[in-house]
């Protein structure tokens, strides 16, 4: 059951839906973590330890229980500042997820610095949500929108980032740190490196990578960064926007209202310092409590051994995977360079009647186009199947995932 | 229902071998949609001749179900009158592919072919015949699909 990494046995222990049963009597296998994660009973715990004991309106109120509830809260901040190594507390903006932190640069930072004939370079593995918000600025704003490709390998094509960077036209390169579809594991101290070179702006969509991999926002060198709660064992409904404080001072407020105002006149209103400039209204209190208790979490077991132990899982998967006949894997062969998100097509099984037949054998994964249609273009796929893990996935619960898919191979005469 | 039975000879054989796949060059109705969600796509082209379906062709990606479905309903209305197609209800298409007591998401798969063949049939309703009457209808109908 334990691979050499982590006491599996024991974190299986913290989360109670591992125990439930689907479709009558099959353990659940639940393969989806690259949509949403499954929560530990210490962040249940640490939300409704909230709404029992001292739920209470932040910042304001000089009671004890708003008191507790403001130190909670930022306390939050200072965990998340030192898990991703931000520089200051100050740079964490609270937000629903990781398609608000992007929406959020892109109005209140792109409005102001990207005009006509500009250059936003985005990537063919993006998610939606790195794409859209930018599609909609350069429509508004008369600026061109470009793609660095993605080889057979799944990796990015770093000779299209230079072409757009020679042009002198680029304003902000906005990358996935880790693919969702490919989990190939984006080089981005080097496009970075690149991008700083030209006096360009780069955002990271951490989304995939913060809950995997050691992420060090010093050492990655770059102005924004996003990534969501729910995807490393936390709340749904909470998300972090990471910026570098200059910028967060010279942008434009996203939201206005309660909490993020200094002064408010009639026709003039002077903003709150950093971050609150960018929290307008009651925030998603209990969630960011919760999200601190799953920092503690991952904390606690040490990224070093999530990632050793998915690297160990991935491998195992491919391995087995490989030899199965009519497969088509996509993403990078090489273990070191992806993460433990694996996208597949079985012969001419449709992802969706795949992922219909193994889900009566207990097994959740996803099916589709994961939100993530350009990609599907550049493969030549109308979808894929995606098999993802997280810390308490098994080599075992892999075994059954296999034994499954040759049940649909018999069902689809392959 | 257990996937032995929804994956039986004759829907796999449909998806495997659509009857009445392709384009008709010039037709009285072409309509195309996609599934938002899990992005399967169709295409339905079809000729009317004397208010009956001279006919028709599909194309399209996405899951067995959806293939086998929008294949199936070609055949059923090929030759038919106009009032046959405007009748046609969900529960037909379902009798029609032998599948019953699918789950919400995959109940889409098997009714994306109607909601095509409805929307067209409504737009045709419409721009050619000007009989707004029965095509809101159609129109409410075919949404109430999804």
């Amino acid at each position: 059951m334990q691979t050499s990494f982590i006491n599996i046995e024991n974190i299986r222990n913290d989360f109670p839906i591992l125990k439930r049963k689907v479709h009558k009597d099959k353990p659940l296998v639940y393969l989806d973590n690259a949509a949403t994660t499954q929560k530990p009973i210490q962040v249940i715990e640490a939300i409704s330890n909230y709404y029992l004991n001292y739920n209470s309106n932040i910042h304001r109120a000089v009671h004890e229980l708003a008191e507790e509830a403001t130190l909670a809260y930022e306390t939050t901040r200072d965990k998340i500042a030192k898990f991703i190594n931000a520089k200051n507390r100050e740079e964490i903006i609270f937000v629903r997820g990781t398609t608000e932190a992007i929406n959020l640069v892109a109005y209140a930072w792109g409005r102001q610095n990207i005009n006509k004939d500009d250059i936003i370079v985005t990537t063919e593995y993006e998610h939606h949500s790195n794409i859209v918000p930018w599609q909609l600025l350069a429509k508004e704003k008369g600026a061109k929108l470009e793609y660095i490709g993605v080889d057979d390998n799944g990796e990015l094509i770093l000779d299209h980032l230079d072409n757009y960077l020679k042009t002198g036209k680029v304003k902000i390169v906005t990358f996935s740190q880790m693919s969702n579809v490919l989990g190939t594991i984006t080089n981005s101290e080097e496009i970075v490196k690149r991008c700083k070179a030209y006096g360009v702006r780069v955002l990271i969509d951490g989304a995939q990578s913060v809950p995997h991999l050691k992420v060090d926002l010093q050492k990655l060198d770059c102005d924004f960064f996003a990534f969501s709660a729910h995807k490393m064992l936390g709340p749904t409904g909470v998300g972090v926007l990471w910026a570098r404080k200059e910028l967060l001072q010279e942008m434009v407020p996203f939201n206005g209202g309660g909490d993020m105002i200094r002064e408010v006149h009639k026709y003039e209103t002077t903003w709150n310092d950093l971050p609150y400039k960018f929290e307008a209204g009651t925030p998603n209190i209990a969630d960011v409590i919760g999200f601190a208790a799953a920092i503690d979490y991952l904390d606690n077991i040490g990224m070093d051994k999530v990632r050793e132990h998915e690297m160990e899982l991935t491998k195992y998967a491919l391995d087995k995977l490989s030899q199965m006949k009519g497969i088509i894997l996509y993403g990078p062969k090489d273990v070191t360079k992806r993460g433990g998100v694996i996208s597949f097509n079985l012969g001419d099984i449709h992802p969706h009647d795949l992922a219909t037949i193994i889900d009566e054998d207990g097994i959740a994964i996803r099916s589709g186009h994961h939100c993530a249609q350009v990609l599907m273009e550049r493969l030549d796929v109308s979808a894929t199947s995606r098999a993802s893990f997280y810390i308490y996935n098994t080599k075992e619960e892999i075994d059954v995932f296999i034994r499954s898919l040759n049940r649909a191979k018999e069902l689809f005469k392959l | 229902m257990s996937s032995a039975d929804i994956y039986r000879e004759i829907i796999l054989d449909y998806y495997r071998n659509p009857r009445n796949y392709g384009k008709i060059q010039n037709p009285d109705i072409a309509q195309r949609d996609s599934n938002p969600l899990c992005g399967d796509e169709l295409e339905m082209h079809l000729n009317i001749k004397d208010d009956k379906v001279a006919d028709v062709k599909f194309t399209g990606k996405g899951c067995a179900i959806s293939q086998a479905s929008a294949s199936m309903l070609t055949e059923l209305i090929l030759g038919k009158d106009f009032e046959y197609v405007k009748k046609l209800t969900k529960e037909d298409i379902l009798d029609n592919l032998g599948l019953h007591d699918l789950g919400p998401a995959r109940i889409k798969c098997a009714l994306l072919s109607l909601k095509v063949l409805k929307s067209g049939l409504y737009s045709y309703l419409v721009d050619k015949l000007k009989d707004t009457a029965s095509a809101d209808k159609i129109k409410e109908e075919a949404s109430g699909l999804y």
